[in-house]
Parts: structure tokens; C-alpha cells; sequence
């Protein structure tokens, strides 16, 4: 077997709810989605046609981008080069407004890519989708599954209609902390409200970069509502997010916590070091200045060696070739995202599952 | 060291504070909870004048939701960044062994120990502004004396 | 962070104050009482703001939906002796920040009135022109040192062309002021007539972090708390570099220049990154840029210095200059508001005299035309 290089941010691609899912529903959502033709929940953030979506060569002649798992396989492995990589999986489940109809399907997710992806290959792990528009039934859902080792981590976008550090998504942090399930936040959006402050986007390109200050909002609400405090083995992870936004994005929290930290008396320390204790970032799309010194000042500025994870992010076309590292990383950074970092911010990845 | 007799201690209202010129920078006297604390009238951060700046409590939590004060009025919170000092030491909330205000020892003396010493003319004893802007020495009062 | 700082610093003040008079970008007046505006004001819009005032997406009357962190948002020694809000006094003003930081132009803006989000748009056109006189009567007029902007709300863009139109007669503003919180990403195409206008009279728009459009100041919803909002605002500002750069608006309008207000500076580098490092993949939805992104903000963007980040170590912060461009920054202070930036100790990095010499007086001289 090759070097360990555990790739963090794969994505298969759901077919539908009346095709790829049916199996995994049970009698009354089989009925529903049968009857009442509910299906087509691809976000909107990733139109699955969409050049990012899917990169040419890793487009399967019929069906979605990352539907086909030789497909997947013979690229994130055989390509890129990696030995394991965690599936996480973007369809609209998170997105659905009926609680329960959410958790039934994100139910038949993850009871779908564990029987027709981890049991197929064992160099596959998944995070679990939940249904955060109703907590205590995603609690449920991380209850169920804790006992398969093969889910590692928790997946959850990065755009719903509350800020992830709200008191009332607690208890989702508590089970995810008690089974070692690092919190992996995910590009996407639940479109309900604007993507960003300043309202609706006219592209698709706009939205995406959008994404970056979403996850920007996201750590600043996890940090100040106090959840690292409450939960202190709790990691978080931002898959997709873009990296080189952090060094300015963790100055100015710095300098506005010394101000108006009397309004968080529970955040005791600088917003900065409890960043890099507690949140890991996905490398592609890495977005860093375009030379060399550019990059080593990035990583320098960022300042913990410990939070980079290596990822392609397959299917999507964040880069061509066969090598999924960006370009210009220090070495010392690159020996350690590939299998130290995945391996501390997911405890239950064992490699020898 | 050089001792410098500032102020009567009953020109600084509790709760309130004073600007006296030492030596050529500015200290501000405060007056809290009994005690007179000196320190050097510029925020180390941006240079706001610290006589602006609030006196707070000292404010922590066990978990969020949970507000515990401490020492209340001991806290100076900055009229620019808001920036938080501890009074007695100046050291800042947030990093308080390398941020912090230069703050100076007071002492409070009778009138009738500081006419004994100025007597013997100590040379550690300045007059110092109060003396030299008002007038001298009552055996009655007590006095704010600044150590620099 | 620095070490421990005893600073006795008034030699280096003066040396500062005898080497360069400054511009300052971002001086905030305040209404002293809104009486005031009524000699700018129909009687009917007097009646209207008497009885029905302001009409916001938010949910008070009477204050901001997150408390500041102080009062009026001002610095606690901004209070005028004479009394009145922060700001709202000129000759404290002078004798507070003009005067002794040596300030050659101030560029006012207004942030009364929640000004720019009015629901009641014809209410708010007509506060919006009463405060566009006001500025003249009772600030530039009697220290000329301080330069009007002309605030048009673009959420009606007739109403604003026509403010536009009346204001830019007079020759006497220095921008034109729309606002980044409001219905629609400014880049959208409801707005362009605006733009068109403003690059025919040769003058600069004003971009001023703030605006009530009722849109979560987050993409991810509604904050707990101000620390959030606080710094929502380099957010807000970061989205909207994107969309008037992929709207293609320097494309469009090549002579217009656009200037961001109190947004800092710091997200600028990685915004221009994350567009040049997806322009590829989305290239055939916007195929109006005939470059890539970057290129467009180096060359038609300016961005105010206020807030300014505070890196541990100063290298940083020189890396981030060296990033942005000299070239692009204009310094501001915020007077007279919290977050204030002292000019003479905001950037603990080294600059150059020339350095200096641009981001605090001539790219704003250019900018402005001062």
C-alpha cells in the first residue's frame, strides 16, 4: 500500500430519492416520494452540470459527477493518489423545511453510502448527515450510527437558516463530542435567506465565493456563543471553504474581542488560539496568492501547522493533473496534512478498519 | 524615586478620578472602593486619555449566560477600543503580562506626617503640582502622594 | 502586540504633525437635533418624520437591533461639552481631531436616520436631501476643510439620479454615497444608471459599510451578538467587491472609481485570491470580464484604512500593504466613533515617506480631486 494521504473531502453524488435512495426509505416515504414525485433535491449550490461540479474526465458518461463508484475509486485513489478518503455527501436533505421527511432522508444517506460505498471499499469513510433544522432528530441520527466506526465525522452546511453556535444545536455537539465526531462544515446553502448580507446574487460564481464569509460567520458563532467552552473536545472542520481569508479574518476578531468581549465573558481567550485548537480546513480549493513567498507568508500567518487537511474535493474542478496538493505549500506542512492532521481531527479513522 | 504630593485625598470624589502633570507626562489618579490608584494617562494601545475610560467590574464566566463582577469599579475599560484595565496593576485583560498600562504607587499620608517630613526636607519629597498650584501643606487633611 | 508601552509620545507626535497634514476619508457629523433639518425639509416630510419617523427592517424604534458597545457608538471622549450627540458639534470637532492631527480635508459621512434604509423610499429621499444641505450649511460651509458626499439611496434610482443631478450642480461634493446593506448586491443591474451618471460627472462612489436591507448580516443568519455584527461588516464589504467585479461594472463604467468605506483592509488579498483562483471554472457564466478579477480592483477600487488590522507580529501587516497595493489605500480615522484610528499610531509597521505620503494624503487628493 502506498504513503498514507487520507483524502478528507470526497463527494458521491445521490441520484434521487425515487431511484438511488428508494431502497433505503421506509414503506410511508417510499409512498411519499413515489406519489408525490418528491425528488430532484440536488442543492443549489451545486448544479450538478455546473463546470465545478464535476471536472471533465471525472464526468461518468450518463448520470451524475461521482455517482459511479469505479468511477470515484479509479480517481481519488488511483489518480490522486490517496489511501483513504471520507465521503461526504451533498444532496438536499439538509435543506428540506418537513423535519421529518429531512431526517428520513438523511437517514436513507447515510444507510446508502455505508451499504453501497464503505462496504464496498475499504478505504472509504463517511460523515454523517443530519438534519439540523430539528436537533434532537439529529441527535437520533448520530445515536444510530455512532457504532459504525466507519462515519468519522459530522457533516452540516455552511449555510442554514441559524448560526451553528446557537444554544438550541448544543445537544448535537454534545453527541458528536462523546463519540469523537468532529462537526465538518460544508460549502452550501439552504437558500432560505440571502447567502450574504448584502442580498441575493446574480452567479453562481458570486455565490460560491460568497461561501468564504459564511464560514467566517460560522466560526465567530461557534467561538463567541461559547460552544468551545462547553464542549472542549469538540474539532471543527471547513470543508470547501477557501484558506488564506483566516490570518485577517482571525486579526480583526482578535482586535474586536478585546473590545467587546465583556459582551462574551465566557470566551477567555483571543478568538485566534481558539481557532487553531479547535478548527482544521480543507486544502482545495486552496486560495492562496499565486507565489511561492505569497503562500509560505499565508501558512506562516495562519499560524498552526496542525489544522491543514489534505483533500481533492473529487469530483469537483478545483484543479487539473493528478495532483491534488496546491502548488507552493512548505513541506513541513505538506507531510503533515496528509495523514497526521486527518488523523488527530478524526479519531475514528483507523486505518486499518 | 521621588515621591510627589499630588492632591488632597478629598479632591478625588470616590468614583472619580484626576489629572495631575508629573514630570512631564500626565498620571490620572483614581479613587475606588477606598483606594487611590495612580497611572500613566494614555492607553498603551492608541493613546486615549484613560480619564475617559470607564470603571467596570471585573466581568467572567463560568459558562455561557453566567455573568460573575468582581471588584467593582476596578476595571477601566477604555474610551477608544475599549480595551480592558486592572486598576491596581495596569495590566490589559486580554494579554495582561506583555499589555499594560505604567502604574505607579500611591500613598496616602496624614498632613501632619508630610509637614514633619517636608520639615526635615526629605529630598525623595516633591511638592509636586498640588503644592505648587494650590497652597501648602494642612495638618488636617490627608494626601494622595505618587511614587515615580 | 507590542510590549509594555510607557509612552511619553508627544515628541513623536509633533515630529508626525510637521512632517504631513493628513485626509482624512471618513469623518462622521451627527444631526445636533433633528429641528435642525427642518428648514431642508417640506412640511410635509417634517409631518411625516414627526409622526411616523423612521420605517426599518429591524426591530426598534428607538435603537440598533444589536447594542453597541458604546453609546451612540462613539468614542466616550467625543461627547461635546456644549452638549449633543458625538459629532455633532464643529468646533469641538476642530478643536478634538482637525486641529490637532493636522487634517487637510475631511470627507463627511453621514450615517444619521439610518439614512440609506428607509422603507418609506420617497421619506427617505427627502431626508437624504435635507442632509445633503445640511452638510454644506452646517460643515463645509463654515470650515472648508470638510467635503460633502452626496447620499442617494439606490433603492429608488430616479430619486437618486435626481439627488444627484441637484447636488452635483453646486460642484461642492466630493462622491456620490450608496449603501452596501440594502435590497440587492450592488453590482445588479437596477443600479448601473446610477454608476453611468456618476462617471459622467466625474465623481467617485462611496461605499459605507452600515444599512438595514433585511438580509441577515451573515450568510448564515442572524448573529447573538454585536461582536458578530461588528465584524459582519468586512463581510458584507468582501461580498460586495464580488459582485461589482463580476457585474463587470469596471467593464462597463472604466472611468468610474469606487471607493469602500470602514471596511478595512484586510479581506481584500484573499478576496482577489478566491476570484482569480475560480475565475477558470465560472468564466463562461460571466464572460463580460475580459480579465481576471484582480486585475479590475487594482486598478478601479480604493478601500479606506479604518479599521485597521492589528497582526501580532508587523511583518504581517506590511505583508498585507504589500498585497492590497499602496496605491489603493486612503487613510481614514472614523471619527468620532469607537473604533477609531489614530493616524499617528495606527500603522505599527514601517512605511516608507513616499508610502506615507500616498496612503495618507495623495491617493485620497487624487481620488477626490482635492
Amino acid at each position: 500500500m502506498a504513503a498514507t494521504r487520507i483524502d478528507c473531502d470526497i463527494h458521491p453524488a445521490v441520484g434521487g430519492t425515487r431511484t438511488t435512495l428508494l431502497p433505503y426509505l421506509d414503506d410511508h416515504w417510499k409512498e411519499q416520494v413515489v406519489s408525490r414525485a418528491i425528488d430532484g433535491l440536488d442543492l443549489n449550490s451545486y448544479p450538478p452540470s455546473m463546470p465545478l461540479s464535476g471536472r471533465a474526465d471525472w464526468r461518468p458518461a450518463t448520470g451524475k459527477p461521482g455517482s459511479d463508484l469505479a468511477m470515484v475509486q479509479r480517481g481519488a485513489f488511483d489518480q490522486l493518489g490517496a489511501s483513504h478518503a471520507i465521503c461526504n455527501v451533498l444532496y438536499g436533505a439538509q435543506a428540506v423545511f418537513d423535519p421529518y421527511m429531512a431526517a428520513a432522508f438523511c437517514k436513507a444517506i447515510n444507510d446508502w453510502i455505508a451499504a453501497e460505498w464503505l462496504s464496498k471499499d475499504k478505504r472509504l469513510r463517511a460523515s454523517i448527515v443530519v438534519p439540523m433544522q430539528a436537533p434532537d432528530l439529529a441527535v437520533e441520527e448520530i445515536e444510530r450510527l455512532a457504532g459504525d466506526q466507519r462515519f468519522v465525522s459530522v457533516l452540516v452546511l455552511a449555510q442554514g437558516d441559524q448560526l451553528l453556535g446557537k444554544r438550541h444545536f448544543w445537544p448535537v455537539y454534545q453527541a458528536a463530542e462523546k463519540h469523537k465526531l468532529p462537526i465538518a462544515i460544508h460549502a452550501g446553502s439552504q437558500y432560505r435567506g440571502a447567502p450574504s448580507s448584502i442580498g441575493w446574487p446574480s452567479y453562481r460564481y458570486e455565490y460560491y465565493l460568497m461561501e468564504a464569509q459564511a464560514f467566517q460567520a460560522q466560526i465567530l458563532s461557534l467561538v463567541y456563543e461559547g460552544v468551545f467552552g462547553k464542549f472542549p473536545g469538540l474539532k471543527v472542520v471547513l470543508m470547501e471553504s477557501g484558506v488564506s481569508w483566516l490570518p485577517a479574518f482571525m486579526w480583526r476578531a482578535n482586535k474586536t474581542w478585546r473590545g467587546v468581549r465583556v459582551e462574551v465573558p465566557w470566551v477567555e481567550r483571543e478568538p485566534a488560539s481558539i481557532i487553531r485548537d479547535h478548527f482544521r480546513v480543507t486544502m482545495q480549493p486552496f486560495d492562496g496568492p499565486p507565489d511561492a513567498a505569497g503562500v509560505a507568508d499565508i501558512i506562516e500567518q495562519i499560524g498552526s501547522d496542525k489544522m491543514f487537511l489534505f483533500a481533492s474535493d473529487y469530483p469537483h474542478w478545483q484543479f487539473d493533473g493528478n495532483d491534488a496538493m496546491p502548488p507552493h505549500l512548505p513541506a513541513s506542512i505538506i507531510s503533515r496534512m496528509c495523514a497526521d492532521n486527518p488523523l488527530e481531527t478524526f479519531p475514528r479513522l483507523k486505518l486499518a478498519a | 524615586m521621588t515621591r510627589h504630593i499630588v492632591a488632597r485625598t478629598s479632591d478625588i470624589p470616590p468614583g472619580g478620578n484626576k489629572v495631575f502633570g508629573v514630570e512631564g507626562r500626565d498620571i490620572v489618579v483614581f479613587h475606588v472602593n477606598g483606594e487611590f490608584f495612580a497611572l500613566l494617562n494614555r492607553c498603551p494601545h492608541a493613546g486615549a486619555p484613560l480619564e475617559k475610560a470607564a470603571c467596570v467590574a471585573r466581568l467572567t464566566s463560568p459558562e455561557p449566560g453566567v455573568y460573575q463582577r468582581s471588584r467593582v469599579g476596578e476595571l477601566l475599560r477604555c474610551a477608544w477600543h475599549g480595551w480592558e484595565f486592572d486598576m491596581r496593576n495596569g495590566q490589559s485583560y486580554f494579554d495582561p503580562k506583555r499589555v499594560k498600562i505604567r502604574s505607579y504607587p500611591v500613598a496616602i499620608e496624614s498632613g501632619e506626617e508630610l509637614t514633619q517630613e517636608l520639615a526635615k526636607g526629605l529630598e525623595d519629597l516633591e511638592k509636586g503640582p498640588y503644592v505648587a498650584e494650590t497652597f501648602a501643606v494642612h495638618v488636617e487633611d490627608s494626601y494622595v502622594i505618587i511614587e515615580t | 502586540m507590542s510590549d509594555v508601552i510607557d509612552r511619553p509620545i508627544l515628541e513623536q507626535e509633533v515630529a508626525a504633525k510637521s512632517r504631513l497634514r493628513i485626509i482624512d476619508c471618513d469623518v462622521h457629523p451627527s444631526i445636533h437635533a433633528h429641528t435642525d433639518l427642518d428648514q431642508f425639509m417640506t412640511k410635509r416630510w417634517q409631518q411625516h418624520f414627526r409622526e411616523y419617523g423612521s420605517h426599518l427592517r429591524t426591530p426598534y424604534i428607538g435603537t440598533t437591533p444589536y447594542p453597541r458597545s458604546s453609546p451612540l457608538i462613539a468614542r466616550r471622549d467625543a461627547w461635546p461639552p456644549t452638549g449633543g450627540p458625538p459629532g455633532s458639534d464643529l468646533a469641538f470637532m476642530q478643536k478634538q481631531h482637525l486641529d490637532p492631527l493636522d487634517v487637510e480635508y475631511g470627507i463627511l459621512q453621514v450615517l444619521d436616520l439610518f439614512i440609506f434604509s428607509q422603507q418609506n423610499l420617497e421619506f427617505g429621499a427627502a431626508i437624504q436631501r435635507a442632509i445633503n444641505d445640511w452638510q454644506l450649511a452646517f460643515w463645509s460651509d463654515r470650515d472648508p476643510r470638510l467635503k460633502a458626499s452626496i447620499l442617494a439611496g439606490q433603492d429608488d434610482t430616479a430619486l437618486a439620479i435626481a439627488e444627484i443631478e441637484r447636488c452635483a450642480k453646486t460642484g461642492r461634493y466630493v462622491q456620490i454615497n450608496v449603501c452596501p446593506r440594502a435590497n440587492e448586491p450592488l453590482g445588479r443591474r437596477r443600479y448601473w444608471l446610477i454608476y453611468e451618471r456618476a462617471q459622467e460627472l466625474g465623481l467617485p462612489l462611496g461605499i459605507h459599510v452600515g444599512g438595514y436591507g433585511g438580509h441577515a448580516p451573515t450568510g448564515g443568519g442572524w448573529p447573538s451578538y454585536y461582536a458578530e455584527e461588528h465584524q459582519s461588516n468586512a463581510h458584507t464589504m468582501a461580498s460586495m467587491l464580488c459582485s461589482l467585479v463580476l457585474e463587470g461594472i469596471p467593464e462597463r463604467f472604466p472611468n468610474l472609481k469606487i471607493v469602500f468605506i470602514e471596511g478595512g483592509f484586510g479581506w481584500i488579498p484573499p478576496a482577489m485570491w478566491r476570484m482569480d483562483r475560480h475565475f477558470e471554472a465560472f468564466r463562461s457564466e460571466v464572460p463580460h470580464l475580459k480579465r481576471k478579477p484582480s486585475e479590475y480592483v487594482k486598478e478601479h477600487f480604493w478601500f479606506t484604512t479604518q479599521p485597521i488590522d492589528e497582526p501580532d507580529e508587523a511583518k504581517h501587516l506590511r505583508s498585507l500593504i504589500d498585497w492590497v497595493g499602496v496605491d489603493r489605500l486612503l487613510f481614514s480615522s472614523d471619527y468620532p466613533h469607537w473604533d477609531f484610528d489614530d493616524p499617528r499610531f495606527a500603522f505599527r509597521t514601517p512605511l516608507s515617506e513616499v508610502e506615507r505620503q500616498k496612503i495618507f494624503s495623495s491617493n485620497a487628493r487624487g481620488v477626490y480631486k482635492l
